[in-house]
């Protein structure tokens, strides 16, 4: 053996080519910024309203629903992207105004508790509406299919519109929030409820206002993933959590953070997923080298999560 | 006289028969109806009722409950159906963990358990137990039709995939027991994951030449969908849960072709399935999946118990269950030794028949297949 060529790798081992890295980075990539209009979402209801919204998935699930339906009607995506967005919206100002209202003033425990019978009664609602069965939502025709990237890489089309969408999506909304009058409301009732109501801001407005486009941007995450993913009565309780995992990691209340805990955490799981079972591999037998790497890769981004806590208590861009 | 002793011992065995016939069976369903997974609860049920409504026999009862898919809640409900509503007969659990959290003690209290679906390895082996009968399959079956096959259908490199949950490494396990290929990797996901770019990339890296998925629900609806469009293309195989009448709709264009171990179809040639599909179609305005099909044979296995032996004579009850004197949808079909079927495997494909996906039997996977726990199982 001495001298010779190095022995043939075992296919379960193959080493990881820089085409294939690259190739996992960009679905970390296109993972995180979709993460990233769901926990915008949720942290600006928290930072400007101090609330814990649970029914926050509620609203991806009846984005996705809204496009599906009517993409079927209408045979046209966008039309159905377009409704998602108007729905989640009209939801999310319908919900503010009717219950979430009510809940400011309680406390953390009362906000729980009234948005979980929020998530029971959309997702039955919803199924009362469109059925168990799970919906039909594809691809546009115009995205759908692989495209080679330079260098080889065939990538689907979709998921590069997903990252170039989402990336313009963030963009506009940093250039509201950091550039409008809306948007140094949004700013001020972070830093100071009290003071800007005294200054004459209409604070009930404001507050439908974050709330309606919070909504709106879950439903339309919904919708976007929807094409790829199954659009079912509950799908948006996993993600929820996801969310929460970012806008954790991120710091609460700060939109810095959840774009960069969302990426983070895309980039964390899909590596993770994608490299662990390989480094196993060297050290076990392949079959439980996949199970243990499947293991520890879905802890992956609940191990970064404590740490991240353990260092920067606050999150990383939070107000320790 | 011998004349009147005629009558009277006529009489007296008319009498009999009544007795026998007239002996009142509740039976207890508990299913999933509302959260994901609901879509094969109502399937599950709307088969069982099909049979139940058909047959019309006024001594049969059914209590139906919801168990949210959730283990305690299904605990609670079997509770609830033995003392409180007193039923003899529980059946209609979808999913394993729940089936094994429920018939244990549902069998140990007496009462017998016809499973519609879940039937995990536990009560197969060494956890078999009289009271216990499964009509759909051993969980490994379909996971072996599709092994069986898959070099048939051209596959000799499987990159083989499932859940990282234990029924998903019992489908693993049961795929390559009869696969004849090479397995070039085998990937454990996440339950409940959503997105698969991480494992589609990983298989285009690969060289295999074929892909085994078991990933039920949404999770199979949201791969099949990533993978069409990811262009990889290598032929797909799985058991029949990836690829249902439940889901394919969801699916679309992405499904057909796809290549599905099974033990029953809609299109199976047997006068028992024209009945059922038909039946089914006109009461519900819907295919039936497998599910509906398990749950329509079922009802007929218990319609069957009924006209042989009162419920009260729990040992007679269980050996006329035993006899299977009823026409399956899936045409043969007896018990063997443990409770468990011993039928004819098939692998299906998924076709699209005008707008309508569905699937249509190609081949014979296996034939008379037990299941591999039989010898464990001492009753």
């Amino acid at each position: 053996m001495a001298g010779g060529p190095a022995p043939p790798a075992p296919p379960e081992t193959r080493p990881l080519s820089a085409m294939l890295l690259i190739e996992q980075a960009l679905n970390g990539l296109q993972y995180g910024i979709m993460l990233f209009l769901m926990a915008a979402g949720l942290t600006l209801v928290f930072g400007v309203m101090g609330l814990i919204n649970l029914a926050h998935g509620s609203l991806y699930m009846l984005g996705a629903f809204a496009c599906a339906a009517v993409a079927a009607a209408t045979g046209s995506f966008w039309l159905g992207l377009a409704a998602s967005l108007a729905a989640a919206a009209a939801a999310g100002a319908l919900i503010e105004l009717s219950v979430i209202r009510r809940l400011y003033a309680r406390d953390h425990l009362d906000q729980v508790l009234a948005t979980f019978a929020l998530i029971l009664i959309l997702s039955e609602g919803t199924r009362w509406l469109f059925g168990s069965f799970p919906l039909y939502l594809d691809i546009p025709a115009a995205l759908s299919g692989p495209v080679r990237l330079p260098g080889g890489i065939d990538y689907p089309l979709y998921r590069l519109a997903l990252i170039g969408f989402g990336l313009a999506v963030a963009a506009g909304l940093f250039l509201l929030i950091g550039r409008t009058r809306l948007g140094i409301r949004i700013r001020a009732g972070e830093a100071d409820r009290e003071m800007i109501a005294a200054l004459g801001v209409d604070i009930s407005r404001l507050y439908t206002l974050v709330f309606a486009l919070g909504a709106a941007l879950a439903g339309l995450a919904g919708a976007l993933v929807g094409a790829l993913q199954s659009v079912q009565v509950g799908m948006g309780e996993p993600v929820l959590i996801l969310a929460f995992v970012v806008i954790v990691i991120g710091g609460i209340g700060s939109i810095n953070g959840a774009l960069v805990g969302a990426l983070l955490v895309g980039m964390t799981d899909t590596l993770g997923r994608a490299l662990l079972p390989v480094a196993f591999a060297t050290v076990l037998p392949p079959a439980e080298a996949g199970s243990v790497g499947a293991a520890l890769a879905s802890m992956l981004i609940y191990i970064v999560m404590a740490g991240v806590l353990v260092m920067r208590p606050g999150g990383l861009f939070g107000r320790a | 006289m011998t004349f009147k002793a005629t009558l009277l011992a006529a009489g007296a065995a008319l009498a009999l028969a009544g007795s026998a016939a007239a002996d009142p069976v509740k039976v207890g369903m508990i299913t999933t109806l509302s959260g994901g997974g609901a879509s094969l609860g109502i399937d599950t049920r709307d088969g069982f009722m099909l049979a139940v409504e058909a047959a019309a026999n006024p001594d049969l009862t059914v209590v139906i409950e919801d168990d949210q898919q959730k283990p305690e809640i299904a605990v609670q409900l079997a509770d609830k159906l033995i003392q409180s509503d007193k039923v003899d007969v529980l059946t209609g659990i979808v999913w394993s963990n729940l089936a094994m959290a429920v018939v244990p003690a549902a069998t140990a209290q007496g009462k017998t358990y016809l499973s519609t679906n879940a039937a995990p390895s536990q009560l197969a082996g060494k956890g078999c137990n009289p009271g216990y009968f499964s009509v759909s399959y051993q969980n490994d079956n379909l996971h072996e039709a599709a092994g069986a096959y898959a070099a048939t259908a051209g596959i000799k490199r499987a990159f083989i995939m499932a859940p990282n949950y234990p029924a998903g490494k019992d489908s693993l396990s049961g795929f390559k027991r009869f696969y004849e290929g090479e397995v070039v990797s085998e990937v454990y996901t996440q339950l409940g994951q959503t997105d698969y770019a991480s494992e589609i990339a990983q298989i285009r890296a690969s060289d295999a030449d074929g892909v085994f998925i078991f990933l039920p629900g949404g999770m199979g609806i949201s791969f099949v969908k990533q993978y069409a469009e990811s262009g990889v293309g290598l032929p797909l195989i799985g058991p029949a849960f990836s690829f249902d009448q439940s889901i394919l709709q969801a699916m679309g264009d992405a499904a057909v072709g796809v290549l599905n171990g099974a033990n029953w179809s809609p299109d199976l040639d047997t006068a028992a399935n024209a009945t059922f599909v038909e039946g089914f179609r006109a009461a519900y305005g819907r295919l039936p999946s497998v599910y509906a099909a398990y749950g329509y044979d079922t009802a007929n296995l218990l319609l069957s118990a009924m006209a042989k032996a009162p419920v009260s004579d729990t040992e007679a009850f269980r050996a006329a269950l035993k006899e299977a004197d009823f026409a399956s949808v899936r045409g043969k079909f007896s018990f063997a030794p443990s409770n468990h079927p011993i039928q004819d495997l098939y692998v299906r494909e998924v076709v699209k028949e005008g707008d309508i996906y569905t699937n249509k039997i190609v081949g014979t996977a296996m034939t008379d297949r037990g299941n591999p726990y039989e010898d464990a199982c001492k009753m």
